[in-house]
């Protein structure tokens, strides 16, 4: 192997947790809001770079050439987060946007993302994905794009070497530490918790903004079948949406300290007590010593 | 003749039998929801010598278990368990296949729905018939500010991973028998494409956050670590657990043991007090379980306030304190 591929698929996610919801196509609306690289899939695309640290420092004499490939799929703003990646260290970014993708789920999506895959790098040696994104929180779409490139695969990925064209693994799957061996290609999702992702220089956010190597692709680009329109195509309908904190009574209260923990007593000194198994009542009749 | 109930699928995930009841929560699921589609709960179990689990999910209300019973089998393995689940499934025509949502179901049930070519809806919190004898899935989306009822109108099986602990399962019962029906390991099974080296069970690190009934969780609107130790003070008269944020962490005012949010821990309790947490979503994600939600924080327009049931617009450590000394009082007068 004298050249290593590396894919790694990242999402844009709203920064916030209050996003505007469209009730008549009951999609998020995500151009709306203010995006973020997803957690995970910054981790994904840590350990990708870490890999490639360690595998060029191994290399030394047989000059490996490793690349890293971010693609993302979204609306045209999700470009921030392919910036974003090329600043961290990747080599080029890959958008995927078109109306014709929009409301994909992940059956879909997994889809979506092999043609791509296959499309701009069907030489890829391993590809990283985030765990679980942290808006829909699926975690779906690896184990799915995994069976779509029909490549092993293995999630929740703490730890892996790269070596002679397998992979090993370690990672933790219900209380089981263990260690796996793959044949490359292969999948992997990382979880938001071992490879922390580095800080982005502000210089070179900058720099991947007005330079970089981001191309973007329609779905014409990477021969989805004309009549794919995913959000016809996805087996899943969302037919309700509703937010279960906005049931809450939600009441307020403030002032001098003192005053408010009275008052929170007085009316919730059941609950406080029940939760705790303590009475915390003061007896009305209580007998002077 | 075959039967032509429509067939409701459980996936038999036994491993870690005693922690993990998820398959016996399911069944008895699946038992409730039977009537309205003229279902047939079945469940389908896949490993070696796994007999003591077929009789214990027929016990817990399995009408019918298909088994695949080899000595290939005796390690969970997602790509071969993929493959079997798979051609059962496309010979057997379910209705519906619920599995479980433990780290294995949740990268598993991806794989048969990606090959059967249908719908999947993940970590699902309820599940019921509609009038069009659809299999309504209820999940949770950004960190669990939102639920979304999802369908599945036209492909089959429907397909939901389940969190566990969300449905009591039926009690224990011996003489309810299921129809046991073994399905031999196919000859064309593929080759394992992933290698288990090694395997070694690690028992859960302690569980006090995740299974207390009073939560105290701090941010970094605690002020100080001085002021923040005082978090441990009211849980000890509280009965409860501390967690704390990943700023907190941060500033290293709690351990990282402590933390609770999407790369922590998750908490259900009854009661959750929250100090000084604006609510970025990698903690909210991690509280939404809790029934009553108590916040303190100087924002009244704070994340967390929002999500509260009683939002106390006030200084968190002042208001620790006052706690703190009102609940000495009463604690001491009764």
């Amino acid at each position: 192997m004298d050249k290593i591929e590396l894919i790694v698929c990242i999402k844009q996610v709203p920064l916030v947790s209050e996003l505007p919801w469209d009730p008549k196509t009951k999609t998020l609306r995500r151009e709306m809001a203010e995006g973020m690289m997803d957690p995970a899939a910054k981790h994904a695309l840590e350990a990708a770079l870490q890999i490639r640290k360690v595998m060029e420092e191994k290399a030394v004499a047989g000059k490996k050439k490793i690349r890293i490939t971010v693609i993302t799929m979204g609306p045209p703003m999700s470009e921030e987060v392919l910036r974003e990646a090329l600043a961290m260290g990747a080599d080029s970014g890959v958008l995927l946007t078109d109306p014709r993708m929009a409301g994909a789920d992940t059956l879909i999506t997994s889809k979506i993302l092999g043609a791509a895959i296959k499309k701009v790098r069907p030489d890829f040696d391993l590809v990283f994905c985030g765990s679980a994104a942290s808006d829909s929180e699926t975690g779906q779409v690896g184990p799915q794009l995994a069976e779509e490139l029909d490549v092993p695969a293995a999630a929740y990925v703490e730890r892996l070497d790269i070596e002679n064209g397998h992979i090993r693994i370690q990672r933790l799957c219900d209380n089981f530490l263990e260690t796996l061996e793959m044949d490359l290609p292969a999948l992997v999702t990382i979880p938001p918790r071992t490879f922390f992702p580095r800080h982005v220089p502000l210089g070179g956010l900058q720099q991947s903004f007005e330079g970089g190597d981001v191309r973007t692709l329609l779905a014409a680009d990477i021969a989805l079948s004309p009549d794919l329109y995913a959000a016809k195509a996805s087996p899943t309908k969302i037919v309700n949406v509703f937010s279960p904190t906005a049931e809450k009574e939600n009441i307020r209260l403030r002032g001098a300290a003192k005053k408010v923990v009275e008052e929170l007593f007085r009316r919730f000194e059941d609950r406080i007590g029940g939760a705790a198994g303590k009475d915390l009542k003061i007896s009305d009749l209580k007998i002077p010593e | 003749m075959a039967d032509k109930r429509n067939e409701i699928w459980v996936f038999g995930d036994y491993r870690n039998y005693f922690q993990n009841r998820v398959t016996l929560q399911l069944l008895a699921r699946a038992n409730a929801i039977a009537p309205a589609i003229d279902g047939l709960v079945c469940a389908v179990v896949l490993g070696h010598d796994v007999g003591e689990y077929v009789w214990e999910y027929g016990a817990h209300g399995a009408d019918r278990i298909y088994v695949t019973d080899h000595p290939d089998l005796k390690t969970y393995s997602g790509d071969l368990y993929t493959h079997l689940m798979v051609k059962l499934a496309e010979e057997k025509r379910p209705e519906i296949i619920l599995i479980g949502a433990t780290d294995f179901g949740r990268e598993f049930g991806p794989r048969v729905a990606k090959r059967l070519e249908t719908g999947l809806t993940a970590d699902c919190v309820g599940l019921e018939i509609n009038r069009d004898g659809l299999l309504v899935q209820t999940a949770p989306g950004f960190g669990g500010n939102l639920l979304a009822e999802i369908v599945t109108p036209k492909a089959r099986p429907q397909m939901a991973t389940v969190r566990p602990g969300i449905f009591q399962e039926i009690p224990h019962d011996d003489d309810r028998k299921a129809e046991v029906i073994e399905i031999p390991l196919p000859p064309d099974i593929p080759r394992d494409r992933v290698r288990l080296l090694r395997c070694e069970y690690r028992p859960g690190r302690d569980q006090c956050l995740e299974d207390a009934r009073v939560v105290i969780c701090g941010g970094r609107g605690m002020g100080s670590k001085s002021k923040f130790k005082k978090l441990f003070e009211l849980a000890r008269l509280l009965n409860g657990e501390v967690g704390a944020t990943r700023p907190v962490i941060y500033s290293r005012w709690a351990d990282h043991e402590a933390l609770v949010g999407q790369a922590g821990r998750q908490v259900k309790p009854r009661l959750l007090f929250s100090f000084g947490i604006s609510g970025a979503i990698q903690h909210t994600a991690a509280v939404t379980d809790a029934e009553f939600i108590i916040a303190v924080n100087k924002n009244p327009h704070a994340t967390m306030m929002k999500m509260a049931d009683v939002a106390i617009a006030a200084d968190a450590n002042q208001v620790c304190t006052a706690l703190i000394k009102e609940l000495k009082r009463r604690l001491k007068s009764s």
